[in-house]
C-alpha cells in the first residue's frame, strides 16, 4: 500500500463568519504532519473536511489527493477521546469497522493487532476496566485494523498523562510509520517529537516551521527537540510568529 | 451484611402496622370506616382465592399493557429518530396527546372495546407508552456526536449506525423509561378495571367491597396491588440496572 499525499487549499467559513482564512496545506506522503495551533483557529475543521465530517461548514477549495482518488473514505480517524463503545471489549471495539460496514470479521489479525498494541492480557475487557492508556492503545487497534493510508489525528495523546504519553506517541509513531498522517495538537513537545513537518495555523493562515534535523520519532530529551519547541511555544505566544522567528517580537 | 436492608425494611413496616392497630383501637374508629391491619390480613387470609384470581387478571394485564406499550414506545421512538418528517409532524401531536388525561378515556375505551381485558390493557399500554417514547427518543438523539463520526468515518449504513451505535447506546434512556412504565401501568389496568366492569380483576373487586362497605377486603386488594406494584418495580429496577451495565 503506498499512501497518497494530500493538499488542502481554500477557506471555510460558518455562517458567514470565517473560520479559517485561505490556506495551501500540504500533507506528505508516509509523512508525519504536524498542524499546530492555538484553540478555535481552525485545526479541527481542517481534520473534520478532510475525514468528510463537517456538515455545517461552508468550504471554499479543494481538497485532492495525489493519485487523483477521494480521500474521505480512505482514512481513519483517531480522536481526544477513544470513542471506545462502552458495550463492546477490546476485541470487539477492535473489530468494529468490520461489524458496522456487515463484512466479515478478520478476528485473528484483530488479534495480532491487539497483541501489537500491548493489550493480549485485556482483550476480553470492556473500556470501563481500562486505564486512560490502555483506553487510548485499545483506539490504535481500532484505527490499524481499519488498514487505511491516511490517518487523522485530533490530538488524540492530549488526555493522557505525561509518561503515557510519551510512550503512545513512540507506539504510534512506529505502527503508523508507512501511513500519511495529519496529526492535530496543541503541544509544541508532541509536534517538534513526531513531524516530519510542523505548520502552526493562526487566524490569518499558516506559517510552516523547519522541524529539527533529526528524523522522527524523536527522543523527548533531544536537544533539537527543545531547541523546536522552544521556537514553537515562542511563536504560539507571538502575535506575529513570522517575526518572532526571527528574534523580532 | 445483605439481610440489613431487608430487617431494616421489615422493621419499618412492622413499625407502621403497629401505628395503624394502635391508631384503630385508641380511637376506636369503626371498622367499615377504618379497619385494623389485623382484620386487613384476616379478610385477605379468608379471600385468599378469591383475591388471587382477580389478582392473576390484573397481573396479565398489567404484564400485556407493558409489553405491548414498551414495544409500540420503542418502535415509535425508533421511527421519530430517523425520520426527521415524522419529528416535524408526529411529534407534537404526541406531545399534545400526552397532555390528555388517560383516565378519562377508559369509558371510551370500554364503549369501543367492551367489557373484556382489551380495553384494560390498552389503558396500561397508554400509560407506558409515552414515558418510554419519550425517553428512547431522547436516548437516540443523543448519541455522541463522536460515535457517529467514528462510524461515518468507517464507511457505516444508515441501518448499521442505528442497530449497532444508537439504539445501544439509547438503551440506558430506555431503561429509564422502563423504570417509569413499572410504576405507572398497574394504575391504567386497575382504572380500565373501576370503570369497565367486566367482573374480573382487583380493581372490580375493590368497586365491589366498597359498595358493600367490605372496607377490610377493599384494604386487602391495594396491599396485593402494591405488593404486584413494588414486584414488578424491582424486576424492572434490576432489568433496568443490568441494561445499564451491559450499555454504558
Amino acid at each position: 500500500m503506498t499512501p497518497p499525499a494530500l493538499s488542502v487549499d481554500g477557506a471555510a467559513s460558518f455562517q458567514g463568519r470565517q473560520v479559517f482564512a485561505p490556506l495551501h496545506l500540504e500533507i506528505e506522503a508516509a509523512r508525519w504532519t504536524c498542524l499546530l495551533g492555538p484553540s478555535g483557529v481552525g485545526k479541527t475543521t481542517i481534520l473534520r473536511l478532510i475525514a468528510g465530517l463537517e456538515d455545517g461548514c461552508d468550504f471554499d477549495g479543494a481538497i485532492t489527493a495525489t493519485d487523483g482518488e477521494l480521500v474521505f473514505n480512505r482514512v481513519a480517524y483517531m480522536a481526544q477521546t477513544d470513542l471506545l463503545f462502552p458495550w463492546l471489549d477490546v476485541l470487539g471495539n477492535t473489530l468494529l469497522g468490520a461489524r458496522l460496514r456487515g463484512e466479515r470479521s478478520d478476528t485473528a489479525r484483530a488479534e495480532a493487532l491487539i497483541d501489537r498494541v500491548g493489550l493480549s492480557d485485556d482483550i476480553s475487557k470492556r473500556p470501563h476496566q481500562l486505564s486512560g492508556g490502555m483506553r487510548q492503545r485499545a483506539a490504535l487497534a481500532r484505527t490499524l485494523m481499519e488498514d487505511r493510508p491516511i490517518i487523522l489525528l485530533d490530538e488524540p495523546f492530549s488526555a493522557l498523562d505525561a509518561r503515557t504519553r510519551v510512550e503512545m506517541q513512540d507506539l504510534a509513531a512506529e505502527l503508523l510509520s508507512e501511513r500519511t498522517v495529519l496529526l492535530v495538537t496543541h503541544d509544541p513537545a508532541e509536534a517538534a517529537r513526531l513531524g516530519h513537518r510542523i505548520h502552526l495555523m493562526q487566524s490569518y493562515g499558516l506559517v510552516e516551521v523547519p522541524p529539527p534535523s533529526t528524523v522522527p520519532i524523536r527522543a523527548y530529551d533531544d536537544p533539537d527537540v527543545f531547541a523546536c519547541q522552544s521556537e514553537l511555544m515562542r511563536m504560539l505566544r507571538s502575535r506575529d510568529p513570522l517575526l518572532a522567528r526571527e528574534g523580532k517580537d | 451484611m445483605m439481610w440489613r436492608p431487608v430487617l431494616s425494611v421489615g422493621l419499618s413496616i412492622s413499625i407502621f402496622l403497629c401505628a395503624w392497630q394502635v391508631l384503630v383501637w385508641a380511637t376506636g374508629l369503626k371498622p367499615f370506616l377504618l379497619p385494623g391491619p389485623l382484620r386487613v390480613a384476616n379478610a385477605l387470609w379468608s379471600n385468599l382465592d378469591s383475591i388471587g384470581w382477580h389478582a392473576l387478571i390484573t397481573s396479565t394485564e398489567i404484564l400485556a399493557g407493558l409489553v405491548f406499550g414498551l414495544g409500540l414506545g420503542v418502535v415509535t421512538a425508533i421511527q421519530l429518530a430517523m425520520s426527521p418528517a415524522a419529528r416535524i409532524h408526529v411529534r407534537p401531536v404526541l406531545v399534545f396527546l400526552q397532555a390528555v388525561p388517560f383516565f378519562a378515556l377508559a369509558p371510551i375505551l370500554t364503549f369501543w372495546m367492551g367489557y373484556g381485558m382489551a380495553p384494560k390493557i390498552v389503558m396500561a399500554m397508554l400509560i407506558i407508552y409515552f414515558p418510554v417514547t419519550s425517553s428512547f427518543f431522547d436516548g437516540l438523539m443523543r448519541t455522541p456526536p463522536g460515535y457517529l463520526d467514528l462510524a461515518r468515518t468507517m464507511g457505516a449504513p444508515a441501518w448499521s449506525v442505528l442497530w449497532r451505535v444508537r439504539i445501544p447506546s439509547a438503551v440506558p434512556a430506555l431503561a429509564s423509561g422502563l423504570k417509569l412504565g413499572a410504576v405507572f401501568t398497574p394504575i391504567g389496568a386497575v382504572i380500565g378495571e373501576w370503570v369497565g366492569g367486566s367482573g374480573a380483576g382487583l380493581g372490580y373487586l375493590m368497586l365491589l367491597a366498597n359498595g358493600r362497605a367490605k372496607i377490610d377486603l377493599m384494604f386487602a386488594c391495594v396491599v396485593i396491588l402494591a405488593v404486584i406494584t413494588v414486584l414488578l418495580y424491582w424486576i424492572a429496577d434490576r432489568l433496568g440496572e443490568w441494561m445499564t451495565r451491559r450499555f454504558s
